[in-house]
């Protein structure tokens, strides 16, 4: 959880309204400016596309930072990355590419095992499929674009998850909006963790479903929030609710946490709803043998009803999954639109999802899978070890690879980021809209390619900046004498 | 005792008699004399104040107990998280075994491929093969990440740059996904309040887009310029300033395989003051002379049509989505549209394939006369099928036929469609495929068969197609044949 100190509350509420009060005298001068010139006959009797204040945090808050964010890279996003330099010549408002980069380290990609760049068993495979059956099958799943390559990744994903069956899909956001309305329609209700990510809210939007919010890995609220429900039925006619279903995810990838999900089985059980775990980021990444939250804290795979996962993170690809009994993935394969209407997923990225299986499995005959786990197991401890001792306000629990850091104020994002763009590491700053407005932070992943100078120099970069922009809130713990071994089990 | 309560009684009494008699305590009203006015109207003022202070009567809330609340828990019985599973959804589609060009392997045989999307027959291509391996190569498959963190490669960019320079629109913008740009740029421009006026035979992406952007929508007969028109002078009352009103269409339907009037829409949308949003999924890289789309055909200048999305998975051959019209919408989407900022980005390998696309289809404008010769082919083919009649347009490469006597009801349309669907792979190995719908799909347009018609395709093909159609077509309904 967040620890506010009120001083910081206080400065960064502060920095927001100047920014907001000199953002408004612009927009006054800008009105002025455009009353004197006359506007285009083309526009007349038009609404404005973007309304007053809608677009008012773009114009007026990220235009000043834009350089921090969509910075192209030249290279794949490995440990070490060329990032393009850009220039400007109106002050942020358009950037222009330069031919020159910079080799970063890499902290903001989600490369959890390092299949990212070319891998040595994945590469040749994937470029033998590709030539096989082209970059795409311009077909839905339904008419011609099953391919065996389908078929055996959603074998071959069912066995690794622990379900009796698995249906996949080209991206991992339609996944999600377009499985749950499938799910659950009107006369349901969904409740959801109030920091879900944006394609499960859309999902549950989309479905029509009541929609429920309990507070962020409180179970005990779970709870009330179920039995209050059940009692009161539907809103209005206050019959029974047809069935239940709680939304959770495994990682929550902008605060780095694990989701408690022993207890909210229990509680799911105890009222007969239906749960949905979405492994987004914890599938590959977290557990000994990478099949996610559930071997990590123990549950059974039968027990979640649901198992949603994309294979953007820990299996550089694309697309997302669904695994569930063989009765739910066969009507889903029946309803569900991401099925029914889209194109099918890419056939050379479903052949490097299959390969980068067999990987992890073992299955290739090399132990590369189980040494990517425990190095990023490694490497996710101790760095997050390091930063805590340094003084950082780290968020996330242990073993998790992603540790957001608190920066609060709005100046420290472009800070922070130039400043360690300048000394060569690339970080990703996390400001609204992805985040709350006052909880501005910078987001670390680690991947199975950083090797431990890497890290150190990760750390070195990132102390000394902290130091120069002010973020180490909490008091640094003094050096110990001897080192530490880090037992991996 | 008795006397002296008689003594504090009359003492009192003396003292309203005092009240009574005292001079102001007289009043004279309408003629009347009143005597001890004031002690009655102090006596109300005092009742009123009593009677202010009771609560009112509400009848009494008992909240239920916990072991109430545990018992109906108890009781409630939840629905099975799906329906039961009948014999249509079991059914398997077929799997190919080699790239889904105009000919493909169906279990280890030969088979025509019409269930492909691929207009313009790249599935195949050596340039945009040998440019995705490149690609592959450098990249890796994955860009594991989104485009706002460090998901932006210099080919993102690119592709961005060279499709709006095949559109000459100022900029474009890339999803990862086809279905997805249209369900996220409509949210982004349309809020709560907007008014859209959307054809009623959209699929379900844009449904999708309308249902998450809680604008007031409303639904006009599907292709019917008379209906767009009477919907739009009905809507024109509201106050212009603040309302934003958008027209959505289709530029090719892929549930009727239709073609949209762009013309008259153009005419109406300047009549009403209204904006219009154009999903050219099937019609990119398919109509006008040089494959620039529904504008092109009409010969409309592009700047007239505000937004306009198209998927690349159909003449492109390649995955993904853009959206593309002035700088202010492109610009707005790269902060506001939810498919753009939470999800990944495009893997780079099929931005480059993308790229190679658009530049194949300039250097070859030839090969949408092919295309053309190929669709005129099958209409001559299959127009006289007993028991089908055309229904899609005939420039559409999407062929649709649909049932000329229904049977009632949609399921039962679609059995029979499968069926002879089913005897056509089997028997004459040519794949064909009916219109698959889902539970939540709101469009109602009648079910049918649809065939793909590609560049690649040749006339011996076609010739095949044709024949096995009609001569199922004639077993299944011999009297009409």
């Amino acid at each position: 959880m967040v620890r506010l100190p009120y001083s910081t509350a206080l400065t960064t509420l502060f920095s927001y309204g100047l920014l907001f009060a000199f953002g408004q005298l612009r927009d006054l001068f800008r009105k002025i400016i455009d009353w004197f010139k006359s506007s285009s006959e083309d526009l007349k009797g038009y609404a404005p596309i973007c309304l007053g204040l809608e677009d008012f945090y773009t114009r007026r808050l990220y235009l000043r930072i834009q350089d921090c964010f969509c910075r192209p890279i030249a290279s794949a996003p490995d440990a070490w990355f060329d990032v393009v330099e850009r220039y400007s010549e109106d002050s942020n408002k358009t950037l222009h590419r330069t031919s020159k980069t910079s080799k970063c380290l890499n902290l903001g990609s989600y490369n959890y095992l390092g299949f990212a760049a070319a891998d040595e068993y994945c590469t040749p495979r994937v470029i033998e499929s590709l030539k096989k059956y082209s970059p795409s099958t311009c077909s839905i799943r339904v008419d011609g674009g099953t391919t065996d390559l389908h078929t055996e990744l959603e074998e071959l994903v069912a066995r690794f998850v622990g379900k009796p069956a698995a249906v996949t899909f080209g991206m991992g956001y339609a996944t999600n909006s377009s499985i749950i309305p499938a799910l659950i329609g009107k006369g349901g209700l969904i409740i959801s963790d109030s920091l879900n990510h944006n394609s499960i809210v859309n999902g549950a939007r989309g479905s029509g479903a009541a929609i429920r919010v309990f507070q962020h890995n409180n179970v005990a609220h779970l709870e009330k929030v179920l039995r209050e429900q059940i009692a009161e039925g539907q809103p209005r006619t206050h019959r029974p609710w047809k069935k239940i279903i709680i939304i959770v995810e495994g990682i929550y990838s902008m605060e780095g946490e694990l989701c408690p999900l022993a207890e909210v089985i229990a509680v799911c059980k105890k009222y007969k709803a239906y749960i949905y775990l979405d492994e987004a980021h914890s599938i590959g990444a977290v557990g000994k043998s990478g099949k996610g939250v559930c071997e990590l804290l123990g549950v059974d795979p039968a027990d979640v009803d649901i198992m949603m996962g994309t294979f953007t993170k820990s299996f550089g690809s694309c697309g997302g999954y669904i695994a569930a009994s063989k009765e739910v993935v066969q009507y889903l394969k029946d309803t569900c639109p991401a099925h029914v209407y889209a194109t099918s997923m890419s056939p050379p990225a479903v052949q490097q999802v299959i390969s980068s299986l067999k990987v992890i499995l073992g299955e290739d005959g090399s132990s590369r899978g189980s040494q990517k786990l425990a190095q990023i197991r490694e490497n996710s401890n101790f760095f997050r070890c390091e930063l805590k001792k340094m003084g950082f306000e780290v968020l996330g629990d242990n073993d998790s690879p992603i540790m957001p850091i608190m920066l609060y104020n709005p100046a420290k994002i472009p800070a922070f980021s130039r400043e360690c763009l300048k000394q060569n590491v690339a970080v990703v700053m996390v400001a609204f809209p992805a985040s709350p407005l006052l909880l501005a932070r910078t987001r670390i992943c680690i991947s199975a390619a950083h090797s431990r100078e890497d890290l150190l120099k990760g750390l070195e970069v990132i102390s000394k900046v902290g130091d120069l922009v002010g973020i180490k809130y909490f008091p640094t713990e003094p050096p110990k004498h001897e080192t530490k071994v880090y037992k991996v089990e | 005792m008795a006397s002296a309560v008689v003594n504090i009684a009359t003492a009192a009494l003396d003292w309203v008699a005092v009240a009574f008699d005292a001079p102001f305590a007289g009043a004279v009203v309408f003629g009347v004399h009143i005597n001890g006015h004031l002690v009655a109207e102090v006596l109300l003022i005092a009742v009123l104040l009593f009677q202010l202070t009771r609560k009112s009567y509400k009848p009494p809330k008992k909240p239920l107990t916990e072991k109430e609340i545990d018992d109906l828990c108890e009781e409630w019985v939840p629905e099975p998280l799906h329906p039961p599973i009948t014999k249509e959804m079991k059914v398997e589609p077929p799997t190919i075994e080699s790239a889904a060009g105009p000919h493909t392997i169906i279990e280890g045989k030969e088979v025509v491929n019409f269930a492909s999307a691929n207009y313009l027959g790249l599935i195949g291509n050596e340039n945009i093969i040998d440019s995705c391996v490149a690609s592959l190569e450098k990249y890796g498959v994955g860009s594991c990440s989104s485009r706002v963190f460090y998901g932006t490669t210099n080919d993102h960019i690119d592709c961005e740059t060279r499709i709006a320079k095949f559109m000459s629109t100022p900029d474009s913008i890339l999803y990862s996904y086809g279905i997805s740009a249209i369900f996220s740029v409509i949210p982004a421009f349309c809020k709560k309040g907007d008014i859209i006026v959307a054809d009623e035979g959209v699929h379900w992406g844009v449904q999708n887009g309308l249902h998450l952007s809680r604008s007031t929508v409303v639904y006009f007969k599907h292709n019917d310029m008379a209906s767009l028109e009477s919907t739009l002078e009905k809507l024109t009352n509201k106050k212009a300033e603040k309302v934003r009103r958008y027209i959505v269409v289709e530029a090719l339907y892929q549930n009727s395989g239709q073609i949209a009037p762009l013309n008259s829409i153009v005419r109406l949308k300047e009549k009403y003051h209204f904006r219009v949003i154009l999903e050219e999924s099937h019609s990119f890289g398919v109509l006008g002379n040089t494959g620039r789309g529904l504008t092109e055909h009409y010969g409309i200048p592009i700047e007239k049509i505000d937004i306009i999305t198209a998927g690349m998975g159909n003449a492109l051959a390649t995955d993904g989505g853009f959206c593309t019209g002035s700088g202010r919408v492109v610009d707005h989407q790269r902060l506001n549209g939810s498919g753009y900022v939470f999800s990944a980005s495009l893997p780079p390998y099929l931005a480059n394939a993308a790229i190679a696309a658009v530049n194949y289809l300039e250097d070859n404008p030839s090969v949408l006369t092919v295309l053309r010769r190929n669709i005129s082919l099958v209409w001559e083919g299959l127009s006289d099928v007993p028991g089908l009649t055309m229904a899609s347009d005939p420039l559409s490469p999407i062929v649709i036929l649909k049932l000329k006597n229904s049977t009632g009801s949609l399921k039962s349309d679609l059995e029979l469609l499968n069926k002879i669907v089913e005897r056509v792979l089997v028997e004459d190995s040519i794949l064909i495929v009916s219109t698959k719908r889902s539970v939540l799909d709101k469009c109602r347009l009648p079910v049918g068969i649809r065939l793909f018609v590609s560049a690649g395709h040749n006339e011996s093909d076609i010739k095949k197609v044709s024949e096995s159609l009609r001569r199922v077509a004639c077993e299944n309904w011999p009297d009409i044949a």
